[in-house]
């Protein structure tokens, strides 16, 4: 089967021509393997044994009552994967991918650090070398997964430039690409990039939303009415997207990241950008009326980015799916009310599906089971949300 | 009708007795009214300018060329600044704007290329377009008739550089290293059989860059190539120049001399 490189009008390979032959030879490999028994078998083994899945499918009953979800709240538990996030079913994929294809190195970029970790863990466990780039502003955010990922033996590699976020590490990771590419695979994050990683991504992570369909019809015997997902880059919106895009009932809210409001900064690429190329996809980008690619903000570091995947670009305009937004401190406090309410303590990133979920209940309410992906635990995110949230350890 | 750029490139390819000096500039850098000026003076030593238009998110540079195309954001530089100063050198060689694709199509690239073409612009180049997403903008360049100039690397295989030939148009801009501006490239046996394959496949004039610092360099591949260019290298000299005085002669002596080392003998 052929690999799509066009969502709609977004997508495409805007790269320069050093890279070109590596995208051809990663679509070769990807469209050989990825229906080949021998790679399903090996990465389906890992998913169940290592990774963890398939991952629960848990209601939270008490924020249910709280806010007034009357169907149902669900949440796909993809903060019980092994590392604390679905980045390693993207991740494993990848680098089994990678060895299939004689390449020795792995490079990847990150934001909260997920996405690095995930490719470290997954470089460690089939032994290839791995660098990770990563702007400084996050490191010292996610300071954590800093630790984590040298601890798994890959190189943390700072990035100064621009705002020290996720744009300029993808930036960054592309220029060591560019250089390295015989040798080197490299392993995007998100759903995000030049053809064919939007669909290799979305692909590794449809996992998450074949296996909650399934589950929530054993569980409740129907499917949800809404599925919410936030959407940084959008792999783990993608993923669980995936599984419902063809059930017209299903309802499919992708939540963007708010930042400081509407008047301030944000990184809410569908909502107040328009289409553009960065790192090699035509989609819809945050940027001046120049073309110059906009700073991001958002209190999550995995959502600090200007840009979004070619196929929600795709999906927002066709309608299937809604775009909206949580602002920093929704996400906050979604976060606090979370590990209160039900003894989880939810990524931010993950805390701005829950935050929409908790501000648009009134609309929810009466329309079926709210299925959220809870992409990630927020183990991560201890030091700066107990620092934003007035919590910390001192005696 | 006025001269295409794809044939006033041509006719400097044809009329030279040399292989071309192509010279970077960053306009904006390290500012408007600088950048300008390193233009003019380098207009007398080379037979093609190319000019960078500064973006936010440049893929295909090394630090130098980002850090002087940050500094020329910084400073304010926009797009139509960089294009007033082709403008102003459109009496001198021709001259190439390099930007990225986002800064073509943020205006469409109907109107980008109608306002280049106004300026006086004989080509585009966008690192970030490879040839099989290039058709629209190929499209537009031809009827504001701007040439865009096509990017070929080592990575390239023979297809794709039939390919890049078959719609290449003024000259193709052979990238001399596996990798982003700013690095260092080695005349060695690979560089000379990439710029023999390019030239068996591609019709017109290959210009080598990327990774070429000094005279004897240039010399080096004007033995194999029709052109090289030279960027971060002068970027640099800018940058370590203690005053803007000081820059314009080191752009000046820099210039003159990789022109005077690409001159054949006339002894």
């Amino acid at each position: 089967m052929s690999v799509n490189m066009r969502f709609g009008p977004y997508g495409g390979r805007y790269v320069p021509e050093t890279v070109i032959g590596a995208l051809d030879e990663l679509t070769e490999a990807y469209e050989r393997y990825r229906d080949d028994p021998d790679f399903l078998s090996e990465l389906g083994v890992l998913l169940s044994h290592y990774v963890g899945r398939p991952t629960p499918l848990y209601r939270a009953q008490r924020l249910e009552r709280a806010w007034g979800i009357d169907d149902g709240l669900w949440f796909k538990r993809e903060d019980l994967c092994h590392t604390g996030a679905h980045k390693i079913n993207n991740a494993l994929g990848q680098v089994l991918l990678a060895r299939r294809m004689g390449k020795q190195r792995i490079i990847a970029e990150t934001g909260a650090g997920q996405h690095g970790v995930a490719t470290a863990t997954a470089a460690a466990l089939v032994g290839l070398g791995c660098r990770v780039y990563m702007g400084r502003t996050d490191m010292q955010r996610q300071r954590l997964n800093v630790i984590r990922m040298r601890m798994l033996g890959a190189e943390v590699h700072p990035v100064d430039s621009g705002s020290g976020t996720l744009k300029d590490a993808t930036s960054e990771a592309i220029r060591d690409w560019v250089t390295n590419v015989d040798t080197t695979h490299y392993i995007i994050g998100s759903a995000v990039g030049p053809a064919p990683y939007p669909e290799i991504v979305a692909d590794l992570q449809s996992i998450i939303g074949i296996e909650s369909r399934a589950q929530m019809l054993d569980e409740t015997g129907r499917l949800p009415g809404t599925v919410i997902a936030c959407v940084g880059g959008g792999s783990n919106a993608i993923g669980i997207f995936r599984g419902f895009l063809d059930d017209a009932d299903v309802a499919l809210v992708g939540v963007e990241a708010g930042g400081e409001g509407p008047a301030g900064r944000h990184g809410a690429s569908l909502a107040l950008g328009r289409p553009g190329v960065l790192h090699g996809s035509y989609s819809y980008l945050l940027q001046d009326p120049d073309g110059q690619v906009a700073e991001a903000h958002s209190v999550s570091a995995g959502l600090d980015y200007p840009g979004v995947g070619p196929e929600h670009s795709h999906l927002h305009d066709i309608g299937r799916v809604s775009y909206v937004n949580a602002t920093d401190e929704a996400a906050l406090s979604a976060f606090l009310e979370c590990s209160r309410m039900e003894g989880l303590i939810p990524a931010l990133e993950t805390s701005h599906a829950l935050a929409h979920v908790r501000d648009a209940a009134a609309s929810l309410r009466g329309g079926g089971p709210v299925l959220v992906c809870l992409s990630g635990r927020g183990d991560k995110d201890v030091d700066q949300a107990g620092a934003a949230l007035g919590i910390d350890a001192s005696a | 009708m006025p001269e295409s750029g794809a044939a006033r490139l041509q006719r400097v390819f044809r009329e030279a007795d040399h292989p071309l000096f192509v010279p970077y500039v960053m306009g904006g850098y390290p500012d408007i009214d600088a950048s300008r000026r390193h233009a003019q003076i380098l207009a007398e030593h080379a037979d093609i300018i190319e000019l960078g238009i500064p973006f936010s998110d440049p893929l295909a540079d090394g630090p130098t060329i980002q850090a002087a195309g940050q500094a020329a954001l910084d400073g304010g530089t926009r797009p139509m600044d960089v294009l007033d100063i082709a403008g102003d050198l459109r009496d001198g060689p021709p001259v190439v704007v390099m930007t990225y694709f986002n800064t073509v199509i943020a205006q469409g690239a109907a109107a980008f290329l109608g306002t280049a073409a106004e300026k006086g612009v004989a080509g585009i180049i966008i690192p970030d377009l490879p040839v099989d997403e290039a058709d629209e903008v190929r499209e537009a360049a031809g009827r504001a008739g701007v040439a865009l100039i096509a990017l070929a690397a080592p990575t390239t295989d023979d297809a794709r550089m039939a390919e890049i030939g078959a719609s290449a148009e003024g000259f193709v801009y052979l990238v001399a290293v596996t990798g982003v501006t700013g690095g260092e490239m080695t005349m060695d046996d690979r560089l000379r059989a990439l710029v023999d394959r390019a030239r068996r496949h591609i019709p017109v004039p290959v210009v080598v860059g990327f990774g070429v610092r000094t005279p004897d360099q240039a010399v080096q591949i004007g033995e194999l190539a029709d052109g090289v260019v030279i960027a971060s290298e002068i970027i640099r000299r800018i940058g370590d120049a203690p005053d803007a005085e000081a820059a314009d002669a080191a752009v000046n002596d820099f210039g003159a001399g990789v022109a005077e080392a690409l001159k054949p003998y006339s002894g």
